[in-house]
């Protein structure tokens, strides 16, 4: 970044530029920054049956693979009295070395024992050597001028003119009309490829489709995102959009999406970096959505998995010590129905084992939700929520207990773990289940292993 | 069903002999991988209503019989028939059931999804899958008494309810011959219960089922034609012909005596 563009940055003026991009305002950047959306949405797709296929790395196989495709186009169009900057041409011969790339992965896995990752390791790396040699030679053929051809390494969006908008977005409409017809199809081949082949699909040709799309998409963005960066543009947005959902088909509009909006907003910002290479900006976008939907993504997100295991962590503690609390005052009392007396907190401390530091949380927690209050004696007392949770709790345990002894051939002495596993989960349509299933007809029954006068509390609690 | 010599002990016979009668008729089937053989001159013929169980020891070749004759691995040479006919010529006879580990269940399609694929076939290319394949999905989901988890991602299942929901996609194919590699592999008790009442539930209305085995203990309980598998055919016939001490000595050679050994000795520091 230079010293003029850290200027542009501070001045208000930049904003003016900032909005002026992302809506489009001029022709140029118009056409750049829907180019790339496009080119960026087309790779969500497709990178997201890639990504299924578990065939991610043989997309990188294959971009790396156009290289020598494109030195040896340029070498052949100027030998044929060119100038060899003809565009379609670099990419007719970006296409096929591109797909000879894939063949010999496809071949080398067939042949020799070679694992996956080895045979696309090395073909990605020779061919790669070997565009980066030919490119270098192509460069000193006399009176034919290459400069730019490296270009197609990290990408330039800003040589973009209106045909190749126009070409990215026929890819785009192929890509999603294509997947819509065979979403079905896909889907089996990528799920479950030998069942596919019992069904009679034709999996090689479907995975030839797929591949061919891949092979497209890789060529159009060739030009925009470079080489190097395209297989970013393939895996990012499937990967992100799968933390939003588990739903296949809104996760393909979802990568779709993430895909367009990395193009868009990283063509846009690198109209102010114009150093920066365009691509690197694009898939960085690109990586920070990710990092987004890692983090938030409410299915398989970081911090919702956090919050769900604090909640139930949060839960089993509230049971834990208010099921002691009423455990101890049945041992306490002799006579019911049970009065709601303060217990001391050594009792409460002898009374199951607590890991360090756990006994104090978990009062702390009763207290601040209003299950638990401390005497001025020092005592704890249940509140009246808290005792009618307490007797709820204790009397789900037991009845779960109880459907493991008599259901599972549990031995007493081990029920009272199981339960207390299980019993964290107990949803009001279980603990109904679990009545009619014990043919239990009245609210108080004994505890089904020997704790002294404990029973099954009635469900309003004794009052 | 009529009384058949086990194919091991009858010399090999020109195709014509596999009578269309038979749901699956191997016939000199070899299949190597890299050029190490897998399977040696098969020879079997399972007759129409078995609730067949194929068992060996590890390396066998069981799973490789059944890919072979559902043309997912090449055959280095010999034929399979399917009621007298080419597999490819018969597929909606046949269901299979792979072997669970063999997909990725953290993908993103629900229980109800992948019963669905069962009905691809006859849904044709390119038709979205529609409300009657819904309802045989759900269906099929029912009989196999997970009806509830329809809606369920498949990899918030169990892997019971995984090897079920592999079950409901088979029976959607209402198939004549079922093939099942391992179904009761790593499931809990109840799961292979029901597995099991399942099996015999469409053994009873006529239908072959083909099921890769690992436990001898169910053996004799579970199914009523054995093929006993050591890379060739080392028995086949009916279970309680063909399960027996001296057979079970080929198909597993020392091993099993090695496992009785073991066995023998646990119960000894027990006492």
């Amino acid at each position: 970044m230079s010293v003029a563009d850290l200027h542009l940055i501070a001045s208000s003026e930049f904003f003016d530029t900032l909005i002026e991009t992302l809506f489009l305002e001029s022709y140029n950047t118009r056409l750049v920054v829907l180019g790339t959306a496009f080119l960026g949405a087309t790779a969500g797709i497709i990178g997201s049956f890639l990504l299924l296929r578990k065939q991610s790395l043989l997309g990188d196989a294959l971009s790396h693979a156009t290289l020598p495709g494109i030195g040896i186009a340029f070498a052949v169009m100027v030998a044929l009295g060119g100038s060899g900057r003809n565009l379609p041409g670099l990419l007719l011969g970006a296409t096929i070395t591109g797909l000879l790339g894939v063949l010999l992965v496809l071949a080398i896995r067939r042949t020799t024992r070679l694992k996956d990752d080895a045979a696309m390791g090395i073909v990605l790396s020779v061919f790669f050597g070997l565009g980066v040699a030919i490119l270098k030679m192509v460069q000193e053929i006399p009176g034919a001028s290459a400069a730019g051809l490296d270009s197609f390494i990290y990408g330039k969006p800003a040589s973009m003119i209106m045909s190749d908008l126009i070409i990215i977005g026929v890819t785009l409409l192929l890509t999603i009309v294509i997947c819509l017809i065979i979403l079905k199809e896909l889907t089996l081949l990528c799920f479950d490829d030998s069942f596919a082949s019992t069904q009679g699909y034709p999996t090689a040709f479907l995975d030839i489709i797929l591949m061919g799309l891949v092979t497209a998409v890789t060529v159009v963005g060739l030009q925009s995102v470079g080489l190097i960066l395209i297989i970013a543009l393939l895996i990012t947005p499937p990967t992100a959009a799968r933390f939003w959902t588990n739903d296949l088909r809104k996760m393909l509009w979802l990568s779709a999406f993430i895909g367009g909006l990395s193009g868009w907003l990283g063509a846009s910002f690198s109209a102010f970096f114009e150093d920066l290479p365009a691509g690197a900006i694009i898939v960085i976008t690109a990586g920070i959505i990710f990092l987004i939907s890692m983090i938030f993504g409410p299915t398989r997100g970081v911090l919702p998995r956090y919050l769900r295991q604090r909640q139930l962590k949060r839960k089993v503690g509230r049971q834990h010590i208010l099921r002691s609390v009423y455990e101890i005052m049945e041992a306490e009392q002799e006579s019911h129905p049970l009065k709601n007396l303060p217990i001391s907190l050594e009792r409460l401390r002898d009374h199951r084992v607590w890991s360090k530091g756990e006994l104090p949380r978990l009062i702390r927690q009763a207290r601040s939700e209003d299950h638990l209050e401390r005497q001025p004696s020092g005592e704890l007392r249940l509140s009246e929520s808290g005792f009618g949770e307490a007797s709820r709790i204790t009397r789900n345990h037991r009845l779960w207990e109880l459907y493991l002894i008599k259901h599972a051939d549990i031995a007493p002495s081990h029920v009272d773990r199981d339960a207390d596993m299980v019993e964290h989960i107990l949803g009001a349509e279980m603990v109904h289940q679990l009545e009619a299933e014990l043919e239990l007809q009245e609210h108080t029954l004994e505890s089904p292993h020997v704790i002294e006068n404990e029973s099954i509390p009635s469900p309003k609690g004794a009052t | 069903m009529s009384p058949l010599p086990s194919s091991a002990a009858r010399p090999s016979s020109p195709a014509s002999d596999h009578s269309p009668e038979f749901p699956l008729s191997v016939h000199d089937l070899t299949v190597a991988y890299h050029r190490k053989p897998v399977l040696w001159d098969l020879d079997l013929d399972i007759p129409k209503g078995s609730l067949a169980g194929i068992v060996g020891p590890n390396g066998a070749g069981k799973s490789t019989l059944l890919k072979a004759c559902l043309n997912l691995i090449p055959k280095t040479s010999g034929e399979v028939l399917i009621y007298g006919k080419p597999y490819e010529d018969q597929r909606d006879l046949v269901a299979y059931v792979p072997q669970r580990e063999s997909v990725d269940w953290d993908f993103p399609v629900s229980a109800l999804d992948v019963v669905a694929m069962g009905t691809y076939r006859k849904l044709g290319w390119f038709k979205r899958v529609g409300k009657k394949q819904k309802e045989q999905a759900r269906a099929a989901l029912e009989q196999v008494g997970i009806g509830h988890l329809a809606d369920r991602q498949i990899s918030q299942l169990s892997g019971g309810q995984q090897q079920r929901v592999f079950l409901a996609r088979a029976l959607v194919q209402d198939a004549e011959i079922y093939f099942m590699d391992e179904p009761f592999a790593a499931v809990d008790a109840a799961t292979e219960q029901a597995i099991i009442e399942l099996l015999q539930e469409l053994n009873s209305r006529g239908k072959t089922v083909l099921c890769v085995h690992h436990d001898l203990a169910t053996v004799s309980r579970y199914f009523d034609w054995l093929v006993l598998l050591n890379m060739r055919i080392v028995a086949s016939g009916p279970t309680k012909d063909t399960f027996t001490r001296e057979n079970l000595q080929k198909a597993y050679g020392g091993k099993l005596n090695l496992l009785e050994d073991a066995a023998h000795a646990l119960q000894n520091v027990g006492r």
